[in-house]
């Protein structure tokens, strides 16, 4: 009986560094029905190479899942890979030598010619060396209109954010709001959204990265405030919904006119056999300044000791940014593919705008968590979340306060 | 002559409870001194751990400063104008709504759960069922209450909807969409799940109270109100004190609730302590760890006073 037990033990510590396949365990927070079917994308293609994927998925938003992320890097219990958002959230983590260095792999594979837009590929560099893969695109640059709504008014179906506003008035008074929207993180994209259409993205960069303070407190960002608060009277608190696609099911159904929301919302129009640029409208860069972000998930690979799974997170990392799996992966996603040289024939005509938009490519531009820490987006999300809340808040108490935070912000 | 050696005494008891001596020792005590020692650092996510590191990153009361000049931690506006006519005292922030979701939790739950527990007490028909529907509500998780009370209060949805669906046309119940009531919204969602549990605490308070205390009362000729509000309550101080502490500690604590009946909103308007904490928790360590110091303290504001009333006498007798 002894002996049996100290075999057993034994073969339990031989077998995993014998066997040829590696478990990785892989965390995410990609849980909604398009979403895991996009990931099991990946899973198949890693346990392809002989490999297996272990799914770590952790429901919630991002919000959620980042502290659970780093919380467990942190505390020497890492995962094989974790998606992340691309930006300053690893920057420290990477700083203390926690994360796995792909360099080579990166060179090898000619990553910075083959991935685009450049900037993805950046803020995973730190000092020269690739830390992360990028896997696709999302832009949050949308504003959805169902064109029914408008044209049963009589009006003509707005092209650009301003027009949804000037229309405003008219639908509130046949008992349509306007814009509907989603409480918590919708607000901020909302507010991000008209903040880069109104100040432009040369404004934007400016404040956020190089932190002018001229900018922030001048007029550019006084028009910003103002164009808030001028939302803020169409979409009263009691009018929110609790989740993004419930605001986007409004505008489906005609109960409200417009939603400002990113490309994952061209999803919900599909499921409801709506067509794009007949039953509905969608304006990148909200009609004004056609431009998107460069946001999107990206990969990163806490350092391991066992040379087995630094092996099987380069497999994996080299498995990601191929041709077929990326094809496969951003059809379900409804992102943009980070290569250009694959064959997207079966991609709607939103996604064909975004990606005209991302071949010019000045049209793109850094995300908020590429510029700036995360403590500051806290700060301020938080600031635009009571101020779309708070009926009270004058417009330029408001843009005192943003212009301080930008004051303090790291460099 | 021959008198044991008084650390051997109990040994395997002693021995017995050692890993979970430990525990309290290093998780809670030493991470303790840890939260209050490193609040006063500029710590970011990494966290820090040597003397040296402390040295190097010390910014005495900066975290605290930042965190009291954050709206959403506290902000009373009226305050600053005072001897002004302007002046008010209000407070809105993750803090004053601690206080007010606790304050109101205490005195409806204990009184409300008081008064079911005497009506408990009059010997009624299916006590059982009765004390199990009661109690049923904290069989439930914070978070499955705070969903189902969200879904409840909600405008669009719940309540109002279905009052005004049934012709009443003005109805309005939008607390939870009112920046100046939410927390009371969910101050409601907290006694409907706590107020059992306190009823279960106090109902056996009043069957530990002798039944001669009953008859003596009656032979004196003094009604039964009198008899509970004059002889009973006060003997059941200690139950009423335990009740305290337990419920005030679970106010300080609230999360959960929170996150599940309003996630915070409208805007930040029901933010609370550990809210805050936890979401600056992989941005700013400093500003958990100062929140952190913050809401011990207030524990300890509570808790002193009933550890000297609890332990105190005994080494007065």
């Amino acid at each position: 009986m002894k002996t049996w037990k100290i075999a057993a033990l034994m073969l339990s510590v031989v077998l995993p560094s014998a066997s040829l396949a590696t478990d990785l365990e892989v965390t995410h927070w990609w849980t909604s029905g398009g979403e895991a079917a996009a990931v099991a994308e990946f899973a198949k293609a890693f346990d392809a190479t002989g490999n297996k994927w272990v799914d770590g998925a952790i429901a919630g938003s991002g919000d959620t899942a980042r502290p659970i992320i780093i919380s467990r890097i942190l505390g020497g219990n890492p995962m094989g890979a974790t998606q992340l958002n691309p930006g300053k959230d690893a920057d420290e983590l990477i700083a203390a030598g926690l994360m796995q260095d792909l360099t080579d792999l990166a060179t090898a594979e000619d990553w910075a010619n083959i991935l685009r837009p450049a900037s993805q590929l950046e803020s995973c560099t730190v000092d020269g060396k690739v830390y992360c893969v990028p896997v696709n695109l999302h832009s949050a640059q949308w504003m959805w209109t169902n064109r029914k709504v408008y044209t049963d008014l009589g009006i003509e179906p707005p092209k650009n954010f301003d027009e949804a506003v000037a229309a405003a008035p008219a639908l509130q008074a046949a008992g349509i709001q306007p814009f509907s929207l989603a409480q918590g993180w919708p607000v901020g994209l909302m507010v991000n959204d008209i903040l880069v259409a109104q100040a432009g993205v040369e404004n934007f960069v400016k404040v956020y990265k190089d932190r002018d303070l001229a900018i922030a407190g001048g007029p550019e960002f006084t028009k910003v405030f103002e164009s808030l608060a001028a939302v803020r009277q169409f979409v009263p608190a009691d009018k929110m919904v609790p989740q993004w696609n419930e605001a986007v099911g409004l505008v489906i159904q005609g109960k409200a006119g417009a939603n400002i929301m990113g490309d994952w919302a061209g999803g919900e129009f599909a499921v409801a056999n709506m067509v794009a640029g007949q039953d509905y409208d969608c304006l990148p860069g909200l009609g004004v300044t056609p431009v998107l972000n460069t946001g999107g998930d990206v990969f990163y690979f806490p350092k391991s000791a066992d040379p087995a799974v630094t092996e099987a997170q380069l497999k994996l990392a080299s498995t990601l940014v191929t041709k077929e799996v990326q094809v496969a992966f951003n059809l379900k996603k409804g992102s943009l593919p980070m290569r250009a040289d694959v064959d997207l024939s079966a991609a709607n005509d939103c996604m064909k705008k975004g990606l005209a938009i991302l071949d010019g490519s000045d049209a793109v531009f850094p995300n908020d968590v590429q510029m700036i820490d995360r403590d500051s987006i806290n700060q301020i999300n938080d600031l635009f979340t009571e101020f779309m809340a708070n009926p009270d808040m004058a417009a330029a108490d408001a843009q005192a306060k943003f212009v301080s935070i930008i004051e303090a912000a790291p460099k | 002559m021959d008198r044991p050696n008084p650390f051997f005494r109990n040994k395997w008891s002693k021995a017995a409870s050692l890993p979970m001596m430990l525990i309290v020792w290093v998780v809670f005590v030493c991470g303790t001194i840890w939260t209050v020692l490193f609040s006063f650092t500029n710590i970011k996510i990494l966290p820090l751990f040597t003397p040296q590191q402390w040295m190097d990153g010390f910014v005495g009361f900066a975290n605290y400063t930042r965190l009291f000049k954050t709206d959403r931690w506290m902000s009373c506006p009226g305050i600053t104008k005072i001897l002004t006519e302007d002046w008010e005292f209000k407070c809105a922030g993750a803090l004053p709504n601690m206080v007010t979701y606790a304050v109101f939790s205490i005195v409806i739950s204990v009184s409300l759960g008081f008064l079911l527990a005497v009506m408990m007490d009059q010997k009624i028909r299916a006590e059982g069922v009765f004390r199990t529907i009661y109690l049923y509500p904290f069989a439930l998780s914070f978070v499955v209450t705070g969903h189902v009370w969200a879904w409840i209060m909600s405008p669009e949805y719940g309540l109002q909807h279905s009052i005004r669906q049934l012709g009443w046309e003005s109805f309005t119940f939008d607390w939870i969409a009112d920046r100046q009531m939410v927390m009371y919204a969910i101050v409601i969602a907290g006694i409907w799940q706590g107020t059992g549990f306190v009823m279960a605490l106090m109902l056996a308070g009043l069957r530990g109270i002798d039944e001669d205390i009953w008859k003596a009362a009656k032979v004196d000729g003094i009604p039964a109100w009198r008899t509970y509000l004059q002889i009973v309550l006060p003997m059941m101080k200690p139950v009423l004190v335990t009740t305290f502490v337990i419920v005030t500690s679970g106010a300080v604590r609230i999360y959960d609730l929170v996150v599940a009946t309003t996630d915070g909103g409208p805007g930040i308007s029901s933010d609370v302590p550990s809210r805050y904490i936890y979401q600056n928790f992989s941005a700013n360590l400093g500003q958990s760890l100062a929140a952190s110091t913050v809401l011990l303290v207030t524990m300890a504001i509570v808790l002193i006073p009933w550890i000297r009333m609890e332990f105190g006498k005994k080494s007065q007798a």
